[in-house]
């Protein structure tokens, strides 16, 4: 296979110049996204330093961030539930690739937090430590961002990142089943 | 119950790709104002040009300098056109076979209607011309649509 420069070699007017090699295409999809009610409150709540999910009438478990409804059981989930601000990694990785467009300094630790009393995993950032002492198993608390910066917009922005709370680790039988 | 929230959202991946030699040829003679095809094992030329042959798959490697004129072969009416397409008013996309060349070119045609829901002014047979972008830089950008040409259809 002949490269670009070779190809254009015969062409009048395109011989010897800079041959492309390399393009740029953006896939961009502009989206209005509307949460809906369940994460609606849950994002509201956010504001006020409140984590709420909310719980399904049939098998119990309690989702956060609440969908509305329980994936395994269909129903509607009508009941919330005032979330502690305390839970357990139950799984992590360290980023060492800054995605574009995105504000943060790599490396980075982002985790699963199992809160108390929940039964599916918040997405969450682990600080506060350095990464090679962050483990499954590790008791974490939330640190919430300054108000004041958010300006009372809900977002998930009002959560600024998990710390550890020098507990001991967590026994595996309680999340062992919601990891 | 509070207010159901909303914002917007938008999703992108910054795609860089490799264009291959023959992709990257093609791209080259766009941004000197140059379109290209490749002759096939058929003896065809194919426009945009191909690596391999679409019949027997043989390696291609025989560029064709094609000029900025053509023929509509098909099209479909755009009346509304969305934020980021290559024109901001009413246009049409359209398959474009150049002189000399045996197979169609997808870009956008400038052929302004009478109103904006009437696409009365495209239509299949129409003679066009390539309009080139200001600024170009190796992208199918490079040409900014075809608009009609002035000229008599060939028969």
């Amino acid at each position: 296979m002949k490269t670009a420069a070779e190809l254009l070699a015969d062409i009048p007017g395109l011989a010897g110049v800079e041959p492309v090699t390399r393009v740029t295409i953006p896939a961009r999809l502009d989206y209005t996204y509307t949460p809906g009610g369940a994460q609606s409150r849950f994002l509201t709540a956010l504001t006020g330093q409140r984590l709420i999910g909310e719980r399904c009438p049939e098998c119990t478990r309690v989702y956060i961030p609440p969908r509305g409804v329980c994936p395994t059981c269909g129903r509607a989930t009508t009941e919330q539930i005032d979330l502690p601000e305390v839970g357990t990694v139950t799984t992590f990785c360290i980023v060492n690739i800054a995605a574009k467009g995105l504000n943060i300094e790599v490396p980075y630790c982002y985790a699963y937090v199992l809160l108390d009393g929940a039964h599916v995993s918040l997405h969450a950032r682990i600080g506060g430590v350095p990464h090679d002492q962050v483990h499954v198993g590790q008791r974490v608390r939330v640190v919430w961002n300054d108000r004041s910066r958010l300006q009372d917009k809900p977002s998930l922005a009002a959560i600024s990142h998990f710390t550890p709370t020098g507990d001991p680790d967590a026994d595996p039988e309680t999340y062992r089943r919601w990891m | 119950m509070p207010e159901v929230l909303s914002a917007p959202l938008i999703v992108e991946f910054p795609f860089t790709r490799s264009t291959g030699p023959v992709i990257g040829a093609f791209l080259t003679g766009l941004r000197e104002r140059v379109v290209l095809g490749i002759r096939g094992s058929d003896g065809r030329v194919l426009c945009p040009p191909a690596e391999y042959d679409p019949v027997d798959a043989a390696e291609l490697s025989e560029l064709v300098r094609l000029p900025d004129t053509g023929t509509v072969t098909a099209w479909a009416w755009n009346p509304h056109p969305r934020p980021h397409q290559p024109l901001a008013t009413p246009f049409a996309w359209a398959l474009v076979r150049l002189d000399g060349a045996d197979t169609a070119l997808l870009h956008v045609l400038d052929a302004p209607p009478p109103d904006p829901d009437d696409p009365r002014a495209t239509r299949t047979g129409l003679r066009v011309r390539i309009r080139w972008a200001e600024e170009r830089s190796g992208a199918i950008t490079d040409i900014a649509c075809f608009e009609p040409a002035a000229e008599e259809p060939q028969p």
